[in-house]
């Protein structure tokens, strides 16, 4: 009696782990079933693809370009129905993108050829960024003006693979990492450079050198001013690395589909980056419409910055440069961090990025008489306020 | 008394600010006392006061009510997270109580499950998000946060309810032996009565287990909705309004101790008809 009830447990254990395994293995074919509902259908549109874009951070204006291509249903006139996934602290866009989750992913060039390198086969389509954004803020009593003043000071910076331009930077002005600068992990606020704990600060234009500017200077009782802060720009020590580009599975690109998919995307987006250039307001408010908590000027602030990242864009908006694509990846290979270790080991392959799709995109959008390049660009000025708000 | 505490807590907090090193104490080059200026410890009434201001400027939504919603939304979850992982809890138990096998097979893997960090755990079951398929239902996005509330809540209600279970007088199992009562029998009346006193604390640490898994998977996944998502939105705005993710850090405090009380009401009712002393 005994041994057949434990025989019974131990059957019922064995079909259990059976059930969750078959649970497991169920793949994607089943993700189309909820995205087939289309709400807007030109005639020849009958149904939308499903399209599932990747974001790094959560809703901001950082990528305010997809959420005006998404309201104004450039999308929807390409016949996608696009849905944007917001990221996380632990979601990584190559991963999800590699593991067939998205169809589409925004990453930084350095960290998504580091998972290349990793055997994710992903390939940079478009890219949206032409410019880095990174800076490094200080007070102006710290007097660190270049890369070459971080000596002997605490840098902070956030780790994550956002931390590849300071060592490139370090690097460039030969400096030591592990003992010429002590390296601080940075929290993704600015608290730590305004307490003192940081020499210099790791911020993005667009959003936390807007952060300490929002802040009551408690000296003066008014807000912080560029005046107080002295400003290292990667870009401008001429270590910047490409960032957000738009991502696609390398082997689903061989199929026609995807790659015409593929095109209608990068299309579709790239037009909305061109509406958030012409109207930074209007795209600020779609992104706060999303549920962005960050505040409204803060936001404009962001929309503002993000734009003078892409554009003017002389060669066609979300074109890989080759010049600053060969930089990226030479300081991926050759700046080393606390370990000594570099980001990329060898150089990717030239699959890892192509203009065919951005190509074929700009000529669609050359057809509908959209500006490509943006030479007219002026930012706007964007007053901040206490909090952002 | 809480309501004291709670006094005595605030009393505590604004008596740093006023003794405390501005810029924190340092010993041997090491922060040993945080620091008391605004940026680092608000004073109590600028995070209360903060509840009542638009949560961003031009919004009529006040932080209060977004606070409200958000630990509904997590708390519904931790629910979910808290029955899904107490059934699988006292079934792992009765099943581990019965078979001395799958006591001896299973039990160091549920201690190995929880030196899992939650953390890397997240974004995997994140993804199961409109993935996954059972029996035709599609797995939600918000489920894979219950679920990780699950996973933190099972273990100590697993482990408490198998001592529990145990802990019947042999003499009264020898009796209800001899009456011939079968497994069943002696199970739902004597084992489970004679493991309330263990499963109460268990379910408590259980309840508060799934409200931790609950809002670090938010945190972790960036589910929308929820006062583990507003905690680290909030946190973003850290610098210029630090008020503000003390708003939100409250709000999950104020969830576990709901949890909390829920299950001590139920150990009030489930502790009617006992001696006082046995009651934990």
């Amino acid at each position: 009696m005994k041994k057949s009830s434990i025989k019974l447990a131990v059957a019922g254990l064995a079909a259990l782990s059976l059930v969750v395994a078959a649970c497991g293995s169920s793949d994607e074919a089943a993700t189309d079933t909820t995205a087939a509902a289309a709400v807007v259908t030109p005639e020849e549109c009958v149904t939308p693809t499903p399209v599932k874009l990747q974001l790094q951070w959560f809703t901001q204006a950082q990528f305010a370009g997809y959420y005006a291509a998404l309201e104004n249903g450039y999308y929807a006139d390409m016949c996608l129905d696009v849905t944007i996934l917001e990221g996380a602290v632990d979601i990584s866009p190559q991963t999800v993108l590699a593991n067939g989750e998205a169809d589409f992913a925004v990453s930084w060039v350095s960290k998504a050829l580091a998972a290349r390198e990793g055997g994710a086969n992903i390939v940079d389509i478009a890219q949206v960024f032409q410019r880095s954004g990174t800076l490094q803020v200080s007070f102006k009593d710290a007097a660190i003006a270049t890369s070459a003043d971080f000596k002997g000071k605490k840098i902070g910076n956030w780790g994550y693979g956002n931390e590849f331009e300071i060592f490139a930077a370090l690097t460039k002005a030969g400096l030591d990492p592990a003992t010429d600068v002590t390296l601080v992990q940075q929290q993704f606020d600015m608290s730590g450079l305004l307490a003192g704990d940081i020499d210099a600060a790791e911020a993005m234009t667009y959003n936390e050198y807007a952060q300490v500017l929002e802040t009551i200077n408690p000296a003066t009782k008014a807000l912080y001013t560029a005046d107080d802060l002295n400003v290292v720009s990667y870009e401008a020590e001429g270590v910047g690395m490409l960032q957000d580009a738009i991502w696609a599975d390398g082997h689903r690109l061989f199929n026609t589909d995807y790659n015409a998919t593929a095109v209608k995307f990068v299309a579709a987006s790239l037009m909305g980056w061109a509406f958030c250039r012409d109207d930074a307001q209007a795209c600020t408010d779609i992104v706060v419409a999303k549920g962005s908590k960050l505040g409204a000027t803060h936001q404009l602030w962001q929309m503002n910055e993000v734009n003078k990242l892409i554009w003017p864009a002389p060669a066609g908006v979300g074109m890989i440069d080759e010049a600053a694509w060969t930089r990226t990846v030479d300081l991926s290979l050759t700046a080393k961090n606390l370990e000594g270790g570099t980001v990329l080991t060898k150089a990717p392959s030239d699959a890892a990025h192509t203009n065919e799709i951005v190509t074929a995109a700009l000529a669609l959008l050359t057809e509908k008489g959209i500006d490509i390049n943006g030479a007219a660009f002026a930012p706007i000025t964007v007053t901040l306020t206490e909090g952002g708000n | 008394m809480f309501v004291l505490s709670i006094v005595l807590v605030v009393a505590l907090w604004e008596m740093y600010k006023v003794v405390g090193p501005q810029d924190g104490g340092k010993l041997f080059g090491a922060g040993v006392l945080p620091r008391s200026n605004d940026t680092a410890m608000p004073h109590i009434w600028t995070m209360l006061s903060r509840y009542g201001r638009p949560e961003v400027r031009g919004s009529d939504k006040r932080v209060w009510v977004v606070v409200l919603e958000g630990a509904w939304f997590s708390f519904r979850l931790a629910i979910v997270g808290f029955l899904l992982g107490s059934s699988i809890g006292v079934g792992l138990s009765v099943l581990m109580s019965r078979f001395r096998l799958v006591e001896r097979g299973l039990l160091p893997y549920l201690v190995v499950s929880q030196t899992v960090p939650l953390i890397a755990l997240a974004p995997l079951v994140a993804l199961w998000g409109g993935k996954l398929h059972i029996f035709g239902f599609e797995w939600p996005r918000w489920f894979s946060a219950a679920v990780l509330g699950a996973f933190l809540s099972f273990f100590p209600i697993a482990v408490g309810t198998l001592r529990g279970l145990a802990s019947a007088p042999a003499a009264a199992v020898e009796l209800m032996e001899s009456y011939a009562a079968s497994w069943k029998q002696i199970l739902l009346k004597l084992r489970f009565p004679s493991a309330i006193p263990y499963m109460i604390p268990a379910f408590k640490l259980g309840a508060s287990g799934s409200v931790v898994g609950v809002v670090v998977a938010e945190i972790s996944t960036g589910l929308k909705g929820g006062i583990g998502r507003l905690i680290i939105e909030y946190a973003r705005e850290a610098t210029a309004d630090p008020a503000k993710v003390f708003t939100a850090v409250f709000g999950a405090a104020a969830l576990g101790l709901t949890m909390a009380g829920v299950i001590a009401i139920s150990d009030v009712y489930l502790m009617r008809n006992r001696p006082k002393e046995t009651s934990s």
